[in-house]
């Protein structure tokens, strides 16, 4: 039993309030973005074993590129690597203005980063884990990928470009 | 009153941590500019080809070097002085405290000697597959196991004197330092865990392969919390030491600072999934209710910061200050210990900012691993915490040694130097990022830089450069004091900002200890047990390693 009861200034007590409102008002817009305006991040996708995804004819990413799956909607399987160069398999990929293309992205060694300028694709790529987010893209364009995670040495020298033509 | 003594043999062990912290900011402060040059186009490291193998070698250094060596072996420092002063009495047994050093000495020894013979060049975070020596894993262990006997010996140091004191509330310095030291012990179970069962076996060929996405879970169960034990120390010294240095403050709030450190103790560890919003093997609903309880750990901030600046008012008006800010002018300035603290939580403020940002799941999309990041933790370990730091350092290194602060006025110009540089340094890496410049590059080298960038990049080396001259400046006054021959008349006065209210009247369920680690422990099993069970259960150990530097 304590008598002993916490000493609050009214100056503070306000304060406090202030700030849980704040943190409740930010956590309020959060929860909006994350699932009222589509906001997507990864999940949990597929594993994959690192050592053969690239090589295994049953894999996907034996053969990366695009895949028009309908008219306008796409698959890109991309594979990052940074054996024997830092590079994305393919490196290049072009669609039309107004595509939807679902990227799968997987690393054949360590981990990289995925990210696409002027987008919100922005995403780890793990080895043994498949990265998917889709994307659609409005406007026409040169829109690049860029390894955000360090790969070694060659890092800095690792994108590819989405090319969107009108 | 004359105060507390220590004897000579606690100042030397206090000092020996301060000594290797120095000795590693040194050598890794060097490196920061030429990373900093490299972004403006000034690539020096073609030079030095013969010691240095790559820009990530440096940086390697500079991360290992500043983030984990120069702040782990400051805080041990600074926590035992706190212990020990703020309880007045010896260590309960010193040489356990002892043992935890030198194996941590141990420790930074062996992790060095593969990063500066680049069989380590794995940045800070060492994510796996990248495969370091085995020394490497190993030093770094011998480090966090050093840190945690350290802390064994803090506690019963505690218990004795709780022992002793039964009913007395425990000396705020000395409270913040065990809650901070207990953080610690809990948080760093992750990276043990990541490195015990994964990365050493792994380097040591005893097992094939990694999970690298259970590794980087691991990593940062102890990755967040880190930034905490960073900062917890030098809330200690703003909360119950600046104030009184800034004019005869006193602490506006003694109990409410000691709820600060307790929500800290249980909040900071289970939100570590929010620097993985965007890993593929994590279930997006513990990534966001990780997010709902980092806003969470922003209200002890928010605590921290209400009673910080009241308690600088209190010293601001007890100079005669007036007005609703001309108060701050009133403050110490010329104090150099006082100086570097208040820039320090000036930048602080932009630093919480930013972190908001980045612990928000949809604007993270835009900043994730972009220069941005690094641009806010410069903010914050590297001017909140390692200002605060130097400091302290500016009174602690006097009080220790028994030598005459050299050149007060060259100390001022380095907290504005730092303050200066870091604002041009910080904000161009903000811009840079928010631009789409990812980080961990040497942007100056890159080949998909767009030329807008150009200007922030200018920047980044011209802010690199101030912080460079402040850092020489900084590591002058340290040598010049340890030289000194003039000594100081009487010990140094510790500064201590006596609480306006007394403790005593406090609640004691402020000085319990038990409620707060079963509440920490429980939240960490509810919201992290579910993923790693998850990540555990699954685990495929199939990434083979790689030496791609």
């Amino acid at each position: 039993m304590s008598a002993q009861k916490m000493h609050i200034d009214i100056y503070e007590r306000n304060w406090m309030i202030f700030s849980a409102i704040m943190i409740v008002g930010f956590a309020i817009t959060v929860s909006v973005a994350a699932f009222g305006m589509g906001i997507q991040v990864p999940a949990p996708e597929q594993r994959v074993d690192p050592k053969t995804v690239a090589t295994d004819p049953n894999s996907p990413w034996s053969n990366p590129g695009l895949r028009e799956i309908a008219p306008g909607k796409y698959d890109a399987y991309i594979l990052a690597r940074a054996v024997p160069s830092w590079e994305y398999l393919p490196k290049e990929l072009t669609v039309p203005a107004g595509s939807k293309v679902t990227f799968y992205v997987t690393s054949s060694d360590v981990q990289h980063g995925f990210k696409i300028q002027d987008t919100n694709a922005n995403f780890m790529v793990l080895p043994g884990q498949v990265s998917k987010l889709t994307i659609t893209f409005k406007n026409p364009g040169t829109y690049n990928f860029i390894c955000t995670e360090f790969c070694g040495v060659g890092h800095g020298v690792m994108y590819g470009a989405i090319i969107v033509t009108p | 009153m004359k105060q507390y003594q220590l004897s000579v043999g606690e100042k030397k062990f206090v000092g020996s941590h301060l000594l290797v912290a120095m000795v590693a900011l040194a050598i890794g402060t060097l490196f920061g500019p030429l990373q900093a040059f490299e972004h403006a186009g000034w690539d020096f490291y073609p030079y030095l080809k013969p010691l240095l193998k790559s820009y990530y070698q440096g940086l390697t250094i500079h991360g290992v070097l500043n983030a984990l060596v120069w702040t782990t072996f400051f805080i041990m420092g600074f926590l035992t002085f706190n212990v020990i002063f703020g309880l007045k009495r010896p260590l309960k047994n010193p040489t356990l405290n002892k043992v935890g050093f030198w194996v941590m000495v141990v420790g930074v020894v062996v992790t060095a000697i593969p990063i500066l013979t680049n069989e380590a060049t794995v940045l800070f975070t060492f994510y796996p597959p990248l495969k370091a020596s085995w020394m490497f894993y190993a030093g770094l262990t011998l480090v966090v196991v050093g840190s945690w006997v350290e802390g064994w010996g803090l506690f019963m140091t505690y218990s004795a004197w709780r022992k002793e004191n039964a009913t007395e509330r425990t000396p705020f310095i000395a409270f913040g330092s065990l809650v901070t030291a207990l953080l610690w012990q809990i948080c760093t179970l992750g990276v043990a865990v990541e490195i015990l069962t994964m990365l050493l076996p792994w380097s040591l060929g005893l097992i094939d392969g990694v999970d690298p996405q259970l590794a980087r879970t691991y990593f940062w169960f102890t990755g967040h919390p880190l930034v905490y034990f960073w900062l917890l120390p030098a809330y200690i010294s703003w909360y119950a030491m600046l104030p009184k240095q800034a004019g005869e403050g006193k602490m506006f709030s003694d109990s409410l600072a000691r709820l600060s450190f307790w929500i800290f103790l249980v909040l900071s560890t289970p939100l570590g999934l929010h620097h993985q919003y965007v890993d593929p093997g994590v279930p997006p609903v513990w990534k966001f209710i990780h997010s709902m309880l980092t806003f969470g750990v922003f209200f002890p901030s928010l605590m921290t910061a209400f009673t910080v600046i009241a308690s600088l008012e209190h010293a601001g008006r007890k100079q005669g200050g007036k007005g609703t800010f001309a108060w701050i002018g009133k403050l110490n300035w010329s104090d150099p210990s006082v100086a570097t603290q208040l820039l320090a939580g000036i930048l602080f403020f932009f630093g919480g900012i930013g972190g908001l940002a980045n612990a928000s799941y949809n604007v993270n999309l835009v900043l994730h691993n972009t220069a941005f990041i690094p641009g806010h933790f410069h903010l914050t370990v590297a001017t909140a915490v390692t200002l605060s730091f130097m400091g302290i350092s500016y009174w602690l290194v006097p009080y220790l040694t028994g030598k005459k602060l050299w050149g007060r006025k060259v100390a001022v110009a380095q907290a504005w130097t730092w303050f200066i540089g870091m604002i041009i340094f910080s904000n161009a890496m903000h811009v840079l990022g928010l631009l789409g410049a990812p980080r961990r590059v040497p942007l100056g080298l890159a080949p998909y830089v767009p030329a807008e960038w150009n200007s922030r990049l200018f920047q980044v080396g011209v802010g690199g450069a101030i912080l460079f001259v402040s850092a020489i400046l900084y590591f002058i006054v340290m040598v010049k004091t340890a030289l000194n021959k003039e000594t100081v008349a009487e010990e140094v006065e510790v500064p201590i900002a006596q609480p306006m209210q007394d403790p005593a009247l406090g609640p004691v369920w402020l000085d319990r200890w038990a409620p707060w680690i079963y509440g920490a422990l429980a939240l960490i099993v509810l919201v992290y047990g579910p993923v790693l069970f998850d990540l555990i259960k699954n685990i495929a150990l199939t990434s083979p390693g790689f030496r791609v530097w």
